[in-house]
């Protein structure tokens, strides 16, 4: 049996844990919060976005531009969205488990050489690279403060080699942000994009009576960069959403674990000193039994 | 005066959102000014300066990275790339981004034709930048 001064030893370790994971789900919780923040002030540009494409691209017949070309499909890119760190309960192990099959499906379907990883985050970074898969291009992770620019180029690699044809499709696996307790690992069809529909309303009217400077044509053509921005942009945030919520979740469960351990080997170190108390009492009347005799 | 509302809005944040009685805004086939009552309309930005009136008749300018302009009945968004009233760009740093613009336009691309044009339209929206916070 574990000496006392083990058991305290042990005790005073689990303690120091207990108080660290403790902070890292404070953190977790406020970065939680701050990414929500950055996304609800998103909104207002990411709507009236998504709701000018919507009405316009309806209206202009037979429109093409290249991020909305339909290609026969001979190389993909995959897009894995994870985490810097670890520590955020199954975030990553979950979304990487997702990505590692749908990868070798897509190797499967159109070679090695067809498939090209994007990995987002050390961890989807080191997964790939462990197993020998060969990334086109990495990034650091997303966080609350990434500024707006890393994210555009982001968007711009995805973009960029999808538009001048070396891939014909481009998937993202990311967490979806169910709450801050639920997060679910996805992958979703990215490129080429399919404009959102337009509402009800909208459609009966059209936008024919509206002016269009440049042509309406020249219009939607710098218009779909800007929101494949915006999707892009919202993807990352709901993925960091995600890993904070994780995070948080996971801390909380370990610190509630280690209260557990604390109260448990409290109770073995009472138990020791008090079995060492009992034996002590023993030998002494055991020792004064002996002299009286 | 008449006046309508409008919104500025950037990616990250809604930067602006009061009644006004006019814009002027870089529209990408030239500038151009907004009334109350103005036509529906939608239009497409390059980097400059947008100039506002508000409901007080105050002068507002500020620089905006590209973009697009929505109008309908009388209520107005700019939806910025990028944005910044100009008091609140540094005309030092500003002057300083352009020459790095300017710098990395002058590297080598070797046939990469979209960096070009990237490295390209960074450099005007640097000079547009740093000639908003000149005050020209």
């Amino acid at each position: 049996m574990a000496s006392l001064r083990d058991i305290k030893r042990k005790i005073r370790v689990v303690k120091n844990i207990a108080q660290i994971t403790q902070a890292m789900k404070m953190v977790a919780a406020a970065k939680l919060r701050r990414v929500q923040e950055r996304v609800q002030k998103g909104k207002p540009y990411a709507n009236t976005m998504a709701e000018l494409v919507g009405t316009l691209a309806p209206s202009v017949k037979d429109f093409s531009h290249p991020l909305l070309t339909v290609r026969p499909v001979q190389s993909v890119m995959v897009v894995v969205i994870s985490a810097d760190k670890g520590l955020a309960g199954a975030y990553n192990s979950n979304l990487l488990r997702l990505a590692h099959r749908f990868v070798d499906s897509q190797i499967a379907q159109h070679g090695a050489a067809n498939v090209r990883i994007v990995s987002l985050g050390r961890k989807a970074n080191e997964y790939f690279a462990k197993r020998g898969y060969a990334l086109t291009e990495t990034f650091p992770a997303i966080g609350p403060d990434t500024p707006y620019d890393t994210i555009r180029a982001v968007s711009n690699t995805l973009t960029g080699q999808f538009s001048v044809g070396q891939v014909d499709e481009v998937y993202i696996c990311y967490t979806e942000f169910v709450s801050a307790l639920v997060q679910r690992p996805e992958t979703v069809k990215f490129l080429p994009i399919e404009p959102p529909a337009a509402e009800e309303g909208d459609q009966k009217g059209g936008r024919s009576d509206f002016i269009f400077e440049p042509k309406i044509e020249e219009l939607l053509g710098v218009l779909l960069p800007r929101y494949v921005e915006t999707r892009v942009y919202q993807l990352l945030m709901e993925a960091t959403a995600s890993e904070y919520g994780a995070r948080m979740t996971a801390m909380s469960a370990a610190t509630k674990n280690a209260g557990e351990q604390i109260d448990n080997l409290t109770l073995i170190a009472n138990r020791t000193r008090q079995a060492g108390i009992t034996k002590d009492l023993l030998d002494i009347i055991g020792g004064s039994e002996a002299l009286k005799g | 005066m008449a006046t309508f509302t409008l919104s500025v809005v950037t990616p990250e944040r809604e930067i602006f959102s009061a009644p006004v009685e006019s814009i002027q805004a870089p529209g990408m086939e030239g500038s151009f000014g907004v009334l109350a009552n103005h036509a529906p309309m939608v239009a497409a930005l390059q980097p400059g300066l947008v100039r506002i009136t508000d409901a007080d008749g105050r002068e507002l300018r500020l620089f905006v990275g590209g973009g697009f302009f929505q109008v309908s009945n009388n209520t107005a968004q700019l939806l910025a790339d990028s944005a910044e009233f100009a008091s609140d760009i540094n005309a030092e740093r500003a002057k300083q981004a352009e020459e790095r613009a300017l710098n990395r336009l002058a590297g080598k691309f070797e046939g990469e034709v979209l960096q070009r044009e990237r490295a390209t339209s960074a450099l005007q929206r640097a000079r547009a930048r740093s000639r908003v916070a000149a005050g020209r």
